[in-house]
């Protein structure tokens, strides 16, 4: 049991990594992509602007919990007055 | 063009790879001896040649749309995960991988462990480890770039040639491989893995690409130039916080 989550935890981080929801937006994306180029129109700017979408929100979601540790950190900190 | 854009994208993929099990090699190599070591090397080609030989056959089997589209998507999954981990050390919201310490760890870790008469299992299995990971994601990178564009042997010369450059360049520097600037090159890894996995994904898909392999070249411009902003703009939006925070 112990090996089969051991096994499976090692293909989740090969594959999906640190951010899922960059590998959901992947599938979305190039889904929309084969659905849209079925329905005859040529959709090479669709995965562009996914790809674009998709790595800005992930990057803004690192920078809003970087912030967020900061803040804790700095808040955590005695000041020089008191310490 | 095509073929010269296959060759470096598995050459710095793989590149990035081997300097990773190179660095885990050197240092159980060092500390424990290389016969020990060697031989999980051994062990571990041994298994990849395995694998190879399995999934290879398989791989060519399939239809060419259906493997763009798998194979992109996961390239651009990988692309884009690099990327983004290449972006954030580059604004400085993520600390720089360093390979000196991983190398200082594997050396204090192993200089705890009993040595073994004989073969040294320890060494055997930290070298095996190291290797066959690896190893796995080389053989993985020259199958899918290869397989994709039906051109294994450009993909196998691109991962040959860049084991050339990191044995000889292990060989000079016998230590940690801390003058490889890793994060430039995992940059370069992650820009080329999201440009060609958007276009085979795209095009197996459905897509025409306008220009056919020359969208290539512009999807690679599209996606440094996308990175940089994206740096500008984290290192910027860090700044401001910190300035407000004081």
């Amino acid at each position: 049991m112990k090996f089969l989550g051991n096994f499976g935890r090692f293909w989740y981080d090969f594959v999906v990594g640190d951010d899922w929801t960059i590998a959901v937006a992947v599938v979305v994306a190039v889904a929309f992509t084969a659905l849209v180029s079925h329905n005859g129109w040529n959709a090479w700017p669709v995965l562009p602007a996914c790809v674009a979408g998709a790595l800005g929100a992930s990057l803004w979601r690192a920078l809003r919990v970087h912030r967020r540790l900061e803040a804790l950190e700095s808040s955590e900190k005695p000041t020089g007055e008191h310490a | 063009m095509h073929t010269f854009l296959l060759f470096s994208a598995a050459f710095l993929a793989c590149a990035v790879e081997m300097v990773e099990a190179l660095t885990i090699v050197l240092a159980v190599a060092v500390t424990r001896g290389w016969r020990s070591a060697a031989w999980g090397i051994a062990a571990a080609l041994g298994g990849l040649t395995a694998i190879i030989g399995a999934l290879g056959p398989a791989l060519a089997k399939l239809p060419i749309d259906s493997l763009r589209v798998a194979v992109g998507a996961l390239l651009l999954i990988f692309g884009l995960q690099w990327l983004r981990k290449a972006i954030l050390r580059a604004s400085g919201l993520k600390a720089l991988h360093d390979e000196e310490a991983i190398y200082e760890a594997e050396i204090a870790l192993l200089g705890t462990s009993e040595k073994g008469p004989r073969l040294d299992w320890y060494a055997f299995t930290v070298a095996f480890k190291g290797v066959f990971l690896e190893g796995l994601e080389v053989a993985f990178i020259i199958v899918t770039f290869g397989g994709a564009q039906h051109n294994v042997g450009v993909a196998a010369l691109g991962a040959g040639a860049s084991l050339v450059m990191v044995l000889i360049a292990g060989v000079v520097v016998h230590g940690p491989l801390t003058r490889v600037p890793e994060n430039t090159l995992k940059f370069g890894v992650g820009v080329m893995l999201t440009a060609f996995g958007i276009f085979w994904s795209a095009e197996g898909a459905g897509v025409s690409w306008p220009g056919k392999d020359l969208a290539l070249i512009a999807l690679i411009a599209f996606v440094v130039a996308m990175s940089f902003a994206f740096v500008a703009v984290l290192r910027r939006a860090d700044a401001s916080f910190a300035m407000a925070a004081t």
